[in-house]
């Protein structure tokens, strides 16, 4: 890090260390110091960091390709290619991990577009219409979302027992009933974030549609909803991460095998024998985080952009 | 649902430009005020769907005498039909019901369950209503009653409910049962020569080859003789003969207690569940509040109270920690790479927010593989064969879950910081170097303070979420290394929510409900008071600046 200079002395703009510009750059000749002190640390110090971010995940891949199979078998980083592991994957009775993958795709998929379609409902209302308790209604959702909540797993739990005595397919063990849970937090921050985004869009396109012959269901579906799509896209994306990698309620409500999710079928599959598990594991884990890294990547522009619109007022 | 990412809106159209995005306006159609056929139809669909299924619904919780939720679901789908049926006002009604209506069941109203299941001894052996209590104590360690007389019985079966028709052996009436139903009189059985009934209207008589195929469901098929379970129930083990069978303990409905065999009399208790005098209890027991208890032996039982104190304080160090070092170090790695002559930046941040991509279950259980004491990668390769205790030593345990944590969440930060630093004002720096400032006394005297009041708010997010950070410890030590002073599943890594899980899972003893609930309205309260504390705290810190 850069030493400590407090200098009393006031000095002109031609002080200790002057802003560099790029037009006197060019004059000076190159100096290996210089560059150091200058960038050439800052690389140093990156690649470190990058090294430590990346080796855990090269060496889950490596351990994917390792036909070996133990945990201890893992650590020749990439002695020999082999997808042995992908085949015992998909092919082994005792870890279903194809229906893991599915149950996973549905529940997330489904999950996201409902919390996307209640959001967008609820954000509309919200910037659109003036109603009595808009305010209070948003401070509320506001609060209530503050609390996580699989805090009330046990609760959840009891409640999805008694629903399933009603109605079966929605009760414990089904998908349709864990869906249900998530949407318990489809409101919240998204209807917020949301909110804001939808109160961009001006509403003199509003006011012209209507003054056109449409009414508000007209208005939300084909004018709104096509506006605000980028915020859609990033709720939709977040919601689909967060309940893909959800293990608390899932792991209580799907306990057979065949309807469990990535998160619960592969920690019960690597936690029964753990050393021996671990390359078809570190295949199955090379799989499922795939998708999101990919998704995430691409859409990488948007999500920093929304942290950092967010973090800065 | 609770995750890191806190993202705002990408950056928003601006008015006019996109206004040529949308449907061209539909000047020569007639005006379409409210809803065309398709809305209307839609309308009635959905409406017509939601209907009949709190009907079906309706008509089940009445067979179960469920009578709260019939009223409650009477009255959602009258105001639901209400609002949907109207016009005017309610129209925001009409857009906010379906979040809403999903909001107060699965997050307000779980919430408040919890309230009410921290206040009762719900758990494993506590599960149901006093009536089922005694009709499994009764039908449990059934014996044979040895002058039991043979019934004669036809095996039949009616919705896929497997049932006993009996001929009585003295009085030569006909009576049917099932598991749920006590044997009742049948009004014109069908019978065979010998004046054995083999049929009666409403049930299916089983075939030999049914019978045979059904063999476990029929020998473990048991009748109540009454409705009073003293009286005893048959069973039957070739599915012709039955005999009474009679439970080890019998129960007076007179005087509310269960007789054994020996003598030995068991009272309600008043705690739940049937006593003796010398403290033995009869399982299962029933549902019952309880009070103040669960949070009375949360704090003082030397069980729980204990751990309870330790993961507690673990729970704030690991939070505080957590956010203190992935904020120093996103920060640090922000800094670093925001230069305006480094090159390659943008390779480096792909790579280095690889990390926060990666699903944070996976994490957990990828370093528990690299930081295995005996083969993992960390020992076995970079230490040349230590034998370092990295998930197995208590305080080098909380090490390592806090190292784990870092490296999942430290690209956040970075992103945040990076973000930060690029929208502080560029004259301020430039004013403190004219005024002779170094870049260490920029960066404590102006950036930090500035960053900070941006970021305070991401900032109690985060200790929020990792006070409740469950898929890091769960996966990454399970807890573990366990406590060695107390039975319970808790150890020194855990932090209260996963203490709440494994209580709740009945890991290390039974499943207790009861006293997860109270230990989750605790961590509300904790979260909720620190929250407030902080958010207050963050005014105050705008204000001055």
């Amino acid at each position: 890090m850069a030493t400590t200079e407090v200098t009393a002395r006031p000095s002109g703009p031609a002080g200790p260390t002057p802003p560099p510009s790029s037009t006197g750059r060019a004059r000076r000749p190159f100096s290996l110091g210089r560059w150091f002190r200058d960038t050439g640390w800052r690389h140093l110090v990156a690649l470190v960091l990058v090294v430590f971010a990346v080796f855990p995940l090269l060496y889950v891949l490596s351990a994917s390709f390792n036909p070996g199979g133990s945990l201890v078998g893992s650590n020749q980083l990439f002695s020999t290619i082999d997808l042995s592991n992908y085949v015992d994957l998909f092919t082994d009775p005792s870890q279903p991990f194809g229906r893991w993958f599915v149950n996973t795709l549905v529940i997330a998929s489904v999950t996201a577009v409902a919390t996307v379609f209640l959001g967008a409902l609820a954000a509309y209302a919200f910037s659109r219409m003036r109603f009595r308790g808009r305010r209070v209604g948003l401070l509320s959702l506001m609060l209530v979302q503050m609390f996580p909540q699989f805090l009330a797993f046990v609760a959840i739990f009891l409640l999805l027992s008694s629903i399933g005595d009603v109605f079966p397919a929605l009760g414990l063990g089904t998908h349709l009933g864990l869906i249900m849970v998530y949407l318990g937090g489809a409101l919240g921050v998204n209807t917020y974030l949301m909110y804001g985004y939808f109160s961009t869009v001006p509403v003199s396109i509003d006011e012209a549609a209507k003054i056109d012959g449409a009414g508000h269901a007209r208005i939300f579906f084909t004018i709104v909803l096509r506006l605000v799509a980028p915020i859609l896209a990033v709720v939709g994306l977040l919601s689909f991460i967060a309940t893909s990698g959800e293990y608390v309620i899932a792991s209580l409500v799907l306990t057979d095998p065949q309807s469990q999710t990535l998160a619960v079928g592969l920690y019960m599959f690597v936690s029964q024998a753990f050393s021996n598990n671990w390359a078809i594991f570190a295949a199955g884990a090379v799989l499922s985080a795939v998708p999101v890294m990919v998704v995430f990547l691409l859409l990488q522009k948007y999500i920093v952009g929304g942290l950092t619109a967010g973090s800065v007022k | 649902m609770a995750n890191q990412v806190t993202a705002a809106p990408p950056a928003p159209p601006r008015g006019s430009p996109r206004l040529n995005d949308g449907p061209p306006p539909r000047r020569g159609r007639p005006a379409l005020t409210g809803a065309g056929t398709f809305a209307v139809l839609a309308k009635i669909v959905l409406l017509g769907g939601l209907d009949g299924l709190a009907v079906a619904g309706i008509v089940v919780m009445v067979g179960l005498s469920m009578w709260v939720p019939v009223v409650v679901t009477v009255v959602v789908t009258g105001l639901i039909n209400w609002i949907y049926l109207g016009r005017g006002r309610r129209l925001p009604a009409k857009y906010l019901t379906p979040g809403v209506a999903f909001l107060l069941v699965f997050q307000v109203g779980v919430v408040l369950f919890s309230g009410y299941i921290a206040f009762t001894n719900y758990g494993d052996g506590h599960n149901g209503s006093k009536d089922d209590a005694i009709a499994s104590i009764s039908r449990a360690g059934l014996e044979r009653v040895p002058d039991s007389p043979a019934y004669p019985v036809t095996v039949v079966e009616k919705d896929g409910d497997l049932g006993l028709l009996v001929t009585d052996p003295d009085s030569g009436e006909v009576e049917v049962g099932t598991a749920d139903e006590p044997l009742t009189v049948v009004g014109s059985p069908l019978t065979d020569a010998t004046g054995t009934a083999t049929g009666a209207p409403g049930y299916t008589t089983l075939t030999l080859a049914d019978v045979l195929g059904r063999q476990g469901d029929v020998v473990d098929l048991t009748v109540p003789i009454s409705d009073d379970p003293g009286s005893g129930f048959l069973r039957t083990d070739d599915a012709s003969t039955a005999y009474v069978y009679r439970s080890a303990v019998t129960y007076d409905a007179a005087t509310d207690t269960f007789t054994a065999t020996d003598g030995t009399v068991y009272r309600d208790g008043g705690d739940g569940a049937f006593v003796s005098d010398d403290g033995t209890a009869l399982t299962p027991g029933w549902k019952i509040g309880v009070g103040f208890d669960n949070f009375v032996r949360a704090f003082t039982d030397d069980q729980i109270s204990q751990p309870l104190l330790r993961v507690t304080a673990w729970t704030f160090t690991f939070a505080i920690l957590s956010v203190a070092s992935t904020f120093a170090m996103g920060l640090f790695l922000a800094l670093v790479l925001n230069h305006p002559r480094m090159r390659g930046v943008r390779y480096y941040r792909v790579l280095v927010i690889l990390p926060y991509a990666f699903p944070a279950f996976l994490s957990g259980l990828v370093w528990a593989g690299l930081m295995n004491p005996e083969f993992g990668f960390i020992n076995q390769v970079l230490l040349g064969g230590a034998d370092v205790p990295w998930l197995t030593d208590p305080w080098l345990a909380r090490f390592s879950v806090l190292l784990v944590n870092l490296w999942l969440g430290y690209p956040y930060m970075f992103l945040v910081c990076t973000g930060a630093l690029q929208s502080l004002p560029g004259e301020l720096e430039e004013a403190a170097r004219v005024d002779g400032a170094g870049p260490w006394r920029v960066f404590r005297a102006i950036k930090l303070p500035l960053l900070l009041v941006s970021t305070a708010p991401l900032l109690i997010a985060s200790f929020a979420f990792n006070f409740n950070n469950f898929n890091v410890i769960y996966m990454l030590t399970r807890g573990w290394p366990r406590f060695s002073d107390t039975t319970l599943d808790v150890g020194s890594t855990d932090l209260l929510i996963t203490m709440v899980y494994k209580i709740a899972n009945g890991q290390g003893g039974g499943r207790d409900f009861g006293l997860a609930s109270a230990l989750s309205i605790l961590i509300f309260i904790l979260v909720a008071l620190v929250s407030v504390v902080a958010y207050r705290r963050t005014k105050a810190l705008e204000e001055i600046h």
